[in-house]
C-alpha cells in the first residue's frame, strides 16, 4: 500500500444559520477529511462567537452551478413576464387589504 | 511580453466595464490573467500573513500576566488561524490549492508582511502589536472590504467584524501599562518606540514606487493609495497615543492646520526593504517555527486522509 499523502483532505463549503428560522447563508470553506471533521473545523472557523442556530457543510465538489456565460439565456425567461408581480393586476381605488 | 496580451480584448473591454458599474467578479467570472495572478499573489501574502502574525504572539500565550490577558490573547490568535484559513479558501477559488500556497510559504519563495520580522521583546509588544498592526490593519482591510472581487471582499467583512476586538485588547493592555508604575510605563513607550516605524512601513511604499498600485486600483482591486491610507492611520494613532500619556518616536509629528493632518517623518525605506528581502531579525526564525509545526502536524494530515480513503472504499472491498 502506499504511504499516505500528505495532502489538505477535501474542500467543503459551510452555510451557517444565525438564528432558527432564517436562511442557511454561505459563510465560506473549509478543508476535511469527512462530513464530521468538517463540521468541527466549520464551527471553529465560522462560528468563533455565537449568533450560530445551524450549521450545514456540503463537498464542494457536489455543488452545481450555473455558469456565468449561461447569465443570459439561463435567467432570461423570468424577466419578461411581468404577470408574475402583484402589480401587473388592476385593483379599483378605495379597495382596501389587497 | 506581457500577460495581458494573450487576453482577448472584447472580454478585456467586458470586465473593465463592469468594474465601471461596480459589479462584483466572482470565481467563475472571465477575468484578465493578470488579474487573477495579482490576486493569487495578494490574497495568498495576506493569508501567510496572517498565519505567521500568530507566532510572535503565540510565543506570549503562556507568559500573559493574567488570566484576562490570556484569554484575551488566546482567542486573538485563534482568530487570525481563522482570518488565514478565510484567506487560503478566497485564493483557491482563484485557481491555486491551498498545498501550493502553503509549500510557497514554507519554501520561502511567498511574502508575508514584513512586521512580523520583527521581535516581541517584553509584554508590552502584545499591547503594541494590538494597537498599532492591528489597528493598521484594519485600514487597510476595511478599504480591502470593497474590493473588486467577491470572495476577497467578503472574507475581509467577516475579518474586520473580528479584528476590532484585536486592536481594544492591545490598547487596553499599552494604557493599564502606562498608567502604572515607572518601570510599565517604561516598558510601554518602550515598545511603541519599536513598532511605530515599521507599523508606517505595513501601508507599503510611497504611492509613486508601489510598483503595483496602478494597475491595482484601476481594477479595483486596491481601493485607495498607500499614502492615503498611512495618513489616516496617523490621525487616528497620534491622539490615541496622547491619551495613553505615550509619545511616538518621531521627532518631527506635528499638527498641520493647512490640511487637518498629523505631518510625520521620512520612513526608512532602506529598513522596509531590507526585511522584505529577507534580512530583518526574525525572518529566519519565523519560517523555522512555521515548518517545524508542519512537520509535526503531518501525522495527524496523514491519519485525517487514510482515515477518510478507508472510509470511501466500496464495502466488501
Amino acid at each position: 500500500m502506499d504511504a499516505p499523502r500528505d495532502t489538505q483532505g477535501l474542500l467543503w463549503e459551510v452555510f451557517v444559520q444565525e438564528e432558527g428560522g432564517a436562511a442557511h447563508v454561505h459563510a465560506g470553506s473549509v478543508h476535511a477529511a469527512d462530513r464530521e471533521m468538517a463540521l468541527q473545523s466549520a464551527r471553529d472557523v465560522y462560528a468563533r462567537r455565537g449568533r450560530v442556530a445551524s450549521v450545514w457543510v456540503v463537498e464542494s465538489a457536489a455543488i452545481a452551478a450555473t455558469a456565468p456565460a449561461d447569465r443570459a439565456s439561463f435567467f432570461e425567461p423570468a424577466f419578461d413576464k411581468v404577470y408574475r408581480h402583484p402589480q401587473f393586476y388592476k385593483v379599483p381605488r378605495g379597495v382596501r387589504g389587497i | 511580453m506581457t500577460d495581458s496580451s494573450a487576453d482577448p480584448a472584447p472580454l478585456v473591454a467586458d470586465f473593465e466595464a463592469r468594474l465601471d458599474a461596480d459589479e462584483t467578479i466572482e470565481p467563475r467570472d472571465w477575468m484578465p490573467e493578470r488579474y487573477r495572478r495579482q490576486l493569487v499573489r495578494m490574497i495568498s501574502q495576506h493569508a501567510h500573513s496572517e498565519v505567521v502574525g500568530m507566532l510572535p504572539e503565540g510565543n506570549w500565550i503562556t507568559r500573559a500576566p493574567s488570566l484576562r490577558r490570556k484569554i484575551g490573547l488566546l482567542a486573538k490568535v485563534q482568530d487570525e488561524a481563522g482570518h488565514g484559513l478565510y484567506l487560503y479558501a478566497a485564493a483557491e477559488t482563484l485557481g491555486i490549492s491551498r498545498e501550493q500556497m502553503i509549500e510557497q510559504l514554507l519554501a520561502g519563495a511567498a511574502k508575508y508582511s514584513s512586521i512580523f520580522n520583527y521581535p516581541t521583546l517584553s509584554w508590552a509588544d502584545i499591547g503594541a502589536i494590538g494597537w498599532l498592526v492591528d489597528g493598521a490593519a484594519i485600514i487597510n482591510q476595511t478599504t480591502l472590504a470593497k474590493t473588486s472581487y467577491g470572495p476577497y471582499a467578503r472574507a475581509m467583512v467577516r475579518i474586520c467584524a473580528e479584528e476590532n476586538f484585536h486592536k481594544r485588547q492591545g490598547f487596553e493592555i499599552l494604557a493599564t501599562l502606562a498608567a502604572g508604575t515607572p518601570a510599565q510605563h517604561a516598558m510601554a513607550q518602550d515598545a511603541v518606540d519599536r513598532w511605530w516605524w515599521p507599523t508606517l512601513m505595513m501601508f507599503g511604499p510611497p504611492d509613486g514606487e508601489s510598483p503595483n498600485t496602478a494597475e491595482l486600483m484601476r481594477w479595483k482591486v486596491k481601493p485607495r493609495p498607500n499614502d492615503e491610507l498611512r495618513q489616516r492611520f496617523v490621525d487616528l494613532a497620534v491622539p490615541q497615543a496622547k491619551a495613553m500619556g505615550l509619545t511616538l518616536p518621531d521627532p518631527e509629528l506635528r499638527w498641520d492646520e493647512e490640511t487637518g493632518t498629523w505631518r510625520f517623518g521620512a520612513i526608512d525605506w532602506e529598513e522596509f526593504r531590507r526585511v522584505v528581502r529577507g534580512a530583518g531579525p526574525m525572518n529566519r526564525e519565523r519560517l523555522r517555527v512555521r515548518r517545524e509545526a508542519h512537520d509535526e502536524g503531518r501525522w495527524v494530515r496523514e491519519a485525517a486522509a487514510a482515515y477518510q480513503a478507508k472510509r470511501r472504499a466500496p464495502a466488501g472491498a
